[in-house]
Parts: structure tokens; C-alpha cells; sequence
């Protein structure tokens, strides 16, 4: 509470140490012959007294809230009963984990035990009283650090210079925060991956013809040891994100041809955007469609002409997560056609070539490069598509190219293995690791592989 | 306060240092008018009888009467807008392209009119070629650019007879002596005057009657320029060319007939000496000498 009400009053002071900041530089330049003698703008000024007031203040407060935990933890150990201090680290750890649980309002496991509630008591007082003195301290600071650059602040000061280089830093620190989560994300993956590896042998896994991830939990259960070959969900995958790729790659290359080769440019600038609301359809939608209505539509065709269709198959599953991929497909690839320039198609027809020759041997091969761009960036998508394939494909891993069969893929696989009570030592959820390794190193390929083409095209025109 | 509002009130005409519009005839403005010069030859290759282009509801130009020859470089020359590209690309209908445009009059080639209903396009652009103003080589290899317009008109399905073709052409287009070793390389790689020369290649593979050149050397150097030039001249031996340029001094290099036009008008033509030393309309001379334009 205490800490909320201080935020408010750095962010008043902070705002009002901008005003005085600018009204001191404009005061100052007075003296001197004007705004232009002045080194900076006045808001620069305003600015550069505004950051020097409260970033040092956020510097404590963020250092404080780090190390409250410990410096308050170790001032009531003094104060707890000597028989608990004699115990081992890690029930030592368990008692103050009861502390802070009372600390917090949650009385799970340390009801009754006098000691704990004691020092319950004195951590919570310890705490209100640390955040007076915290929040006083923050308040000289401020104070102080802002009267310093105040009473700085004359022609030469350099404040611009200074607070560009601030901004600067905020910038960089935030595409730090996007890198690192990446980054951190990767090595967590990589790093379960490698103990499931260190459990089940790399090429168990990647050449593997048996997926069954059921491990018996206990040594005296029934049940079987598992089997982590990963090919027949590889399999699965590659087949659902093929027969995805040949509905969406057909409809929606021509779309993106008619609507920029063909259709009259008002109708292009309605139909564009209504494709692309396709996108805009959260794939749970697609999902159930895809399970509710195309699959069984599927299995009743089948049906009709003496096929035997599994209910789930990777054929519906495949069908909407074309239809899903259709606008990038079809959008991007619009894109591109659009961009290629006019002259290249009056240099075809004016050599007597008709539209659709212009469109087949001229406009087409020049956009080819970000064509394939969008497709890929299309497949990856498919690729690591969940939902479509949770309820229209299946679980069973059957090894098969037959669309007509369940099949499953590595994102349905990953779901399985980790939805529910797990425990998380054993290959089977580790296998979730390994296999979101392998699709993030497959999509990663599939995205370098694009974004060069991509490249490769824009060089062309530019 | 009052004399200054008066004054903006009152803006004054569009030019001030050379008012087109008190030149001419209220009534002159609005109908066609009378060409200076015999527009019409002997034995034409193309005609134009009052051609007029509308784009929507703007006349862009109006009451053309103009023929092309056998064998002649006809320049258009005539300042910004004032419709002389607009013709050039009636003469092989790319103006079919431009949404909202409507051609009136009536244009033939060999004495059929090219906007008659059962006249197919396809065929028509291939005997009436045409350069554009950028060089606009496909991205594709030299040799495919050439190949590209006998290749969809199926003039031949023999690989030698191709070779053939696109030797000819390029050698016809004076490249064929920097490119016979690069055939296979990107067309897009060659310089600006060798893609223009590809571009004439191309055009010249189909084997055209009349080739339309617009604007051909405007993205050029003076040494690319010089050799399009030299190559407009031999060239004309076996086609006919209709150039538009904004350089004086290329369309009397290069042609034999000129034709100026001024704001959707053709206002004089007649044999490119007789217009460069002794204009008869006062517009022209005015453009000539560089008074406007």
C-alpha cells in the first residue's frame, strides 16, 4: 500500500521537477541573451531534471524489493527458538517457507506453531517499518539529485547530449527484454531436452519407428516402459502440413493472381480485407469445425464410396489448416505480386503476350522469390498449428502416409505428454522438451530459409 | 487590407511567362484545329483519322489526322501533356490497359483499322512492337528475354531456329558482340544502354512492322544515347519507328518527319528540316527555340 502511494508521489515530483527543470533554463537563457544561447531546448533541461529525480528513486525502490526478502529474513532468525535453528538446511528452508506463507495471508502449514507466528508477526511489522524508512530515503534522494541538476543547469550544460543518450539505453534495454526472453526460452528447451537425451538416446528418438510415451510412475506398476521413437508424429506432422500446403498453396497463389492481376482495384480493396479476416479466426473455431462438420462430412463420403475413413483423419485435419493458411498465403503473396513493377507487364504485352501469359512467364517469376517467402512462412505456420490437430487429427501415432487414417503431430504430442499431473523427471514429460526442440529447430530453418528469399527478391528492386 | 484580398481574388492565369491559353482562339481551344503541314504520305504504313483519346471524362487529345510511312523515323516532340505518348500507345493499343480510357476516331495498319471489333490485340502488338521510356528487361537470362515473344507467338519449336532468332535480333540490336558470351546471365545485370538495347532486341525478335519508341533514351547517358541513336538509324531501314522525345536535337538526329503537338493538339508536322529551320506555326517555333516547354 505504502509503496503504491509513494509511486504516485515520485511521478509528481518527477513531473514537477520537469516543469521547474524547464522554467530554470528558460530563466537562465534570459540572463544570457536568449533562447539561443542555450546548449539545449528547455525541455531538455526539463527532461534531463525530471530523470535525475526519478530514476534514482525507481533504482532503490527495484534494488529494495529484491533484497527485502533476505536482509528481513535474516534480522528475525535471531529471534526464532534455538531448537529451530539447529535443524537441517532444508527443513530450515521449510520453516521459513511457513513464515513467508503467513507473511502472505496463506496459513496452509504453519498453523498452530507459536514460534512461526511469532515471527510472522515481527517480519510483517519489520516490514512496514522498512518501507517508511525505504520510502523516506528514496524521498531525499530525489530531492536531492533533482537540486543538484538544478542548480547545474546553465548554457553549457550538454542536456540534450545526456538525455538522448538515456533514451538510447531505454531503447537498447528493450530489445534486450524481447532477445533475452528468446534466448531464455531456447536455452530452457534445450536444457530439458538434453536430460530426456540423457535418459532416452538421441537416435532412439530421432529414428525411433514407436511412439508410446506411457511410463509406469512406480517401480511396482503395471504398465509399459515407453517407447520414444519420434518418426510416426514427424510423419503425422509432415503429412497434415502437406496436405494444408496443397489446398492453400492452389487457392491461395490464384486469389492473390486474380486480385491483383485481374480484378478491378475496388473490388481488390474490399475482397483483400475480407480474406484476411480468415486470419483473424482463432484456430479453437477452426478446431471444432474441423471436428464438428469436416470430418465426419469426410468419413461419410468415405463411407458412400466403400472407404473406410477413421473419424479423426489427418485428411480433415489437413483441409482447414489450409484453409486456416489460405490469407498468408494468398495475402503475401498479393503483396508482391503487386509490387511488381507495371513496366515489366507492358513489356510482355507489348509483345503481343496475353494476360495470362504475362501473369505465367512475366509477373509470377519475378514475384517467385517472395512467393515462396510467404509459403514458407505459411508452412511453419502449419507446422506448429495445435489446435486444428488436437480435435480433428487424433492422438495415436500410426506410422502411415494414408490421409485417410488418425494420425498425430508433434503439437498434439506436446499437449498430451503435459497436460495433467505430471511429474517432471520422467522421459515422458521430458519428451515434450525434446520434441518442441525439434519443432522450434524445424520452423527455424523453414523461417531463415524464408526471410532470405524474401531478401533475395527486395535486392532485386531496389 | 481590401487591395490585397481584391488581388487574390483575381488570380491571375496560369503562366506567367508564356500564356498558351491567350494564344490561341476561344473557338481554336475547344474544336480541333487545323494541322500546319501535309500530315497525310503516299503509301502509309499506319493511319490516324481524328483520333481522339478521353481518359474518364478528359480529352486528351483530339482530331488527329497523322500517317506513318514505310521505312521513316516520325518523331513526336510537343511539351508535357500534350498527348503525344498518348498517341503513340493508341498506335499499338497498350492504351486498352488503362482503365477508363476510350479511343475514338480510327487507326489502321496496312489499311485495317485496329479498334474494329474483330481485330484481336495479340496479334496486332505483335506486328506493332514497342520501347518504353525505362529499360524494362523480364528477370530473366538474356537469351529468354529475346526468346520470350517468338517463344509465346510459337514461331518456332526448334531450339536451333531459336538460337537463330535471338542472334539475329541481338545482332540487329548492335549487342550481340558485349553479350554472345553472357547469354545465360540476368538481363537485369546489363547496363542501362545494353538493357534498352535488349529491350530493342526483344522487340525487334517478333518481327515487327512498326516499333514505337517512347521517350527510349531519357534514362540514358549520352553514349547510350548515341548508340540508340545509330541503331534507330538502321534500324529503319526494315521497320518503321515512331519515336517520341523531349530532345530536339535527337529527333533531328534521328527522324525524317516531325510531328509537334501542343495540349492534345497536332499542330504542326512536315519534314523534320523544313520544322527544326523553318516553322510555320508560331507555336512550334516557340517550342523549337525554346521559348516554353
Amino acid at each position: 500500500m505504502i509503496y503504491s502511494f509513494l509511486l504516485l508521489i515520485i511521478l509528481l515530483l518527477g513531473a514537477s521537477a520537469y516543469f521547474l527543470g524547464t522554467a530554470r533554463a528558460v530563466a537562465v537563457s534570459q540572463q544570457t541573451g536568449g533562447m539561443r544561447s542555450l546548449h539545449s531546448l528547455p525541455s531538455h533541461y526539463g527532461a534531463l531534471t525530471a530523470l535525475g529525480c526519478v530514476l534514482p528513486a525507481l533504482i532503490i525502490y527495484a534494488l529494495w524489493q529484491i533484497a527485502e526478502p533476505m536482509i528481513l529474513t535474516s534480522m528475525i532468525k535471531g529471534n526464532l527458538p534455538a531448537e529451530m535453528l539447529k535443524l537441517s538446511a532444508n527443513e530450515f528452508g521449510l520453516v521459513l517457507n511457513d513464515i513467508r506463507n503467513m507473511v502472505a495471508g496463506n496459513t496452509l502449514s504453519g498453523t498452530g506453531n507459536p514460534a512461526v507466528m511469532a515471527a510472522a508477526e515481527q517480519y510483517i511489522s519489520l516490514q512496514t517499518s522498512a518501507g517508511r524508512i525505504v520510502s523516506m530515503v528514496i524521498l531525499v534522494t530525489m530531492c536531492v539529485s533533482a537540486a543538484t541538476i538544478y542548480s547545474r543547469i546553465d548554457i553549457h550544460l550538454r542536456a540534450r547530449n545526456i538525455v538522448e543518450g538515456l533514451i538510447k539505453i531505454a531503447i537498447i534495454a528493450c530489445s534486450a527484454v524481447a532477445i533475452f526472453t528468446t534466448i531464455g526460452i531456447v536455452l530452457s528447451v534445450l536444457f530439458e531436452a538434453i536430460r530426456f537425451f540423457k535418459i532416452i538416446p538421441l537416435q532412439d528418438f530421432i529414428l525411433g519407428l514407436t511412439w508410446s510415451p506411457q511410463t509406469a510412475i512406480r517401480a511396482d506398476q503395471v504398465g509399459s516402459s515407453g517407447a520414444f521413437g519420434a518418426v510416426p508424429i514427424f510423419v503425422g506432422t509432415t503429412l497434415i502440413a502437406l496436405i494444408a500446403m496443397a489446398v492453400a498453396i492452389p487457392i491461395g497463389l490464384l486469389s492473390a493472381i486474380y486480385l491483383s492481376e485481374y480484378a478491378h482495384p475496388k473490388f481488390r480493396a474490399t475482397a483483400k480485407p475480407l480474406m484476411e479476416i480468415l486470419a483473424g479466426i482463432p484456430t479453437v473455431v477452426y478446431g471444432f469445425f474441423a471436428a464438428l462438420t469436416v470430418a465426419p462430412f469426410i468419413r461419410d463420403l468415405g463411407m458412400s464410396v466403400h472407404l473406410d475413413v477413421s473419424s479423426e483423419s489427418a485428411l480433415a485435419a489437413g483441409l482447414v489448416m489450409g484453409i486456416m493458411i489460405i490469407p498468408f498465403v494468398s495475402s503475401l503473396s498479393e503483396d508482391v505480386l503487386h509490387a511488381v513493377p507495371q513496366s515489366l507487364r507492358d513489356g510482355s504485352l507489348a509483345l503481343g503476350a496475353t494476360q495470362f501469359e504475362t501473369v505465367k512467364n512475366v509477373v509470377v517469376p519475378a514475384a517467385l522469390p517472395g512467393i515462396v517467402g510467404g509459403i514458407l512462412l505459411a508452412v511453419s505456420r502449419a507446422i506448429g498449428e495445435t489446435m486444428i490437430v488436437v480435435m480433428a487429427a487424433g492422438l495415436s501415432a500410426n506410422l502411415t502416409f494414408n490421409p485417410l487414417e488418425t494420425v498425430t503431430t508433434v503439437t498434439v504430442q506436446i499437449v498430451t505428454l503435459l497436460v495433467g499431473d505430471q511429474e517432471f523427471d520422467s522421459p515422458k514429460t521430458l519428451a515434450a522438451f525434446a520434441l518442441g526442440l525439434v519443432l522450434f529447430f524445424f520452423t527455424l530453418c523453414l523461417n531463415i530459409i524464408a526471410i532470405r528469399v524474401v531478401q533475395k527478391y527486395r535486392e532485386q528492386y531496389e | 487590407m481590401e487591395l490585397t484580398s481584391h488581388l487574390a481574388s483575381q488570380s491571375f492565369p496560369t503562366l506567367p511567362t508564356y500564356d498558351f491559353a491567350a494564344s490561341l482562339d476561344k473557338t481554336e481551344t475547344q474544336a480541333a484545329r487545323q494541322t500546319v503541314g501535309n500530315p497525310f504520305l503516299e503509301n502509309p504504313r499506319m493511319t490516324c483519322r481524328d483520333v481522339a483519346v478521353f481518359y474518364g471524362e478528359k480529352e486528351a487529345i483530339r482530331g488527329i489526322n497523322i500517317d506513318v510511312g514505310c521505312n521513316e523515323v516520325l518523331a513526336m516532340i510537343g511539351p508535357s501533356g500534350c498527348g503525344k505518348s498518348t498517341l503513340l500507345r493508341c498506335l499499338n493499343r497498350m492504351n486498352d490497359t488503362v482503365p477508363g480510357c476510350r479511343v475514338e476516331g480510327e487507326i489502321c495498319l496496312d489499311g485495317e483499322n485496329i479498334y474494329d471489333p474483330s481485330v484481336d490485340v495479340v496479334p496486332l502488338r505483335a506486328r506493332v512492337g514497342m520501347v518504353f521510356q525505362k529499360p524494362n528487361p523480364f528477370p530473366k537470362s538474356i537469351f529468354d528475354n529475346v526468346a520470350y515473344g517468338p517463344k509465346i507467338h510459337g514461331f518456332t519449336t526448334d531450339k536451333a531456329e531459336l538460337d537463330n532468332i535471338v542472334e539475329t535480333s541481338l545482332i540487329k540490336a548492335g549487342l550481340w558482340e558485349e553479350v554472345k558470351d553472357r547469354l545465360q546471365e540476368p538481363g537485369t545485370g546489363l547496363s542501362g544502354g545494353q538493357q534498352q538495347r535488349l529491350c530493342i532486341a526483344r522487340a525487334i525478335a517478333v518481327s515487327p512492322e512498326v516499333i514505337l519508341m517512347d521517350e527510349p533514351c531519357s534514362a540514358l547517358d549520352p553514349i547510350a544515347t548515341a548508340k540508340i541513336e545509330e541503331l534507330i538509324a538502321e534500324l529503319r531501314e526494315q521497320f518503321s519507328i515512331v519515336i517520341v522525345t523531349h530532345a530536339m536535337q535527337q529527333a533531328s538526329r534521328v527522324s525524317q518527319r516531325t510531328a509537334y503537338f501542343h495540349l492534345g493538339d497536332l499542330i504542326e508536322v512536315g519534314p523534320t528540316e523544313r520544322i527544326f529551320t523553318n516553322p510555320r506555326h508560331r507555336l512550334t517555333e516557340d517550342y523549337i527555340t525554346g521559348r516554353f516547354g
